[in-house]
């Protein structure tokens, strides 16, 4: 691919690092507006929401595919079980489904 | 209490396991692409980023110019801006150049990992060792996909494809048993998600910007009126 590709690499890294690395180096123990730092303990849960839906249901073209592992998931984390367990067994119980 | 090095390997062990298909698919297509291994493993070495690598490979197939896929990989990946703000609340103080390390290994998934935690702070250690096991997943099985080139048999590598999912819906609900405010926020934001997806508004790297944003101001706003309203309540029992 030659010295281009390793250009676009280089402007791709950039891309990726700099909003990684700003907020969390410039924002350094700065004491925020108590409805700004609200609102940021509010992202991760809201993260996880919009990153969990759609994209669950659209894993395979067959939608039932995902819509049950969404089902599978949310049913071993609701009985407490360890993330990686939730993710194990919902390998496991897809893998059964599409060797049926 | 998830404090130490290796307590951080085990929890982003599940993120190994989720990045193991992913970066192997990657490593198979890259190579399809035309990339050569070093090219390829470089790519997961410095830019580290699932989503606008996969991105990148379908433009650089379809001979899109350089620099659009760099502004391409610059959209995708705003939404990591809110995530480290977010994280940058919940860490312990460090030096500058620690932080400026471990941001480099802030993904979609070890920033679930770490902000989910239920420590009130996290721990630069911790933070490392999330990271690296995470990273190191990613890159040795980009190298490991293009060597082999083959895919994992049908039936699992369909199965696999849901194990990031399974993951994020693993970190969620324990946070959301009991707390209203967490089922209400991931709710809006998976519900507003939909609507720009289905609508095609905006492309992914800026519907999930705006919809976790979306989200998290507007039930902030909800809940600080309703404490509002709740001390006005009681300060006219008071007067009364």
């Amino acid at each position: 691919m030659g010295s281009t590709y390793w250009w676009m690499l280089l402007g791709m890294a950039i891309a990726t690092y700099v909003p990684r690395m700003i907020p969390l180096t410039i924002l350094d123990g700065k004491e925020l507006p108590p409805i700004v730092s609200g609102v940021l303990r509010n992202i991760p849960f809201a993260v996880l929401g919009a990153l969990i839906f759609p994209a669950i249901i659209h894993i395979q073209d067959d939608i039932l595919f995902g819509i049950l592992g969404a089902v599978i998931a949310f049913a071993l984390a609701f009985i407490g079980l360890d993330v990686m367990f939730v993710v194990i067994g919902t390998i496991a119980a897809l893998a059964v489904y599409s060797l049926f | 209490m998830n404090t130490t090095f290796s307590q951080g390997l085990k929890a982003g062990s599940s993120i190994a396991i989720g990045y193991f298909p992913v970066a192997l698919t990657f490593g198979l297509l890259a190579k399809t692409t035309g990339l050569s291994i070093i090219e390829a493993t470089a790519m997961s070495l410095f830019v580290y980023a699932g989503a606008a690598q996969y991105m990148a490979l379908s433009l650089l197939a379809t001979g899109v110019a350089p620099w659009l896929i760099v502004t391409n990989t610059f959209i995708v990946n705003i939404r990591h801006f809110l995530m480290t703000a977010a994280l940058s609340e919940k860490v312990e103080p460090a030096p500058r150049w620690k932080k400026a390390i471990y941001a480099f290994g802030i993904t979609d998934e070890t920033f679930s990992v770490l902000a989910t935690q239920k420590n009130r702070q996290i721990t630069t250690a911790f933070a490392f060792g999330v990271a690296l096991i995470a990273y190191s997943s990613w890159v040795i099985f980009t190298a490991v996909g293009h060597v082999i080139g083959a895919n994992l048999p049908q039936f699992l590598q369909q199965a696999m494809s849901v194990a990031l999912y399974a993951m994020f819906i693993g970190l969620l609900v324990p946070s959301m048993k009991g707390n209203r405010k967490v089922v209400l926020l991931a709710a809006i934001a998976a519900a507003i998600h939909c609507a720009l997806y289905y609508t095609h508004l905006l492309s992914t790297g800026w519907s999930i910007l705006v919809a976790t944003l979306m989200s998290a101001i507007f039930v902030e706003i909800l809940y600080v009126k309703s404490t509002k309203n709740v001390e006005r309540f009681t300060e006219q029992k008071e007067v009364n």
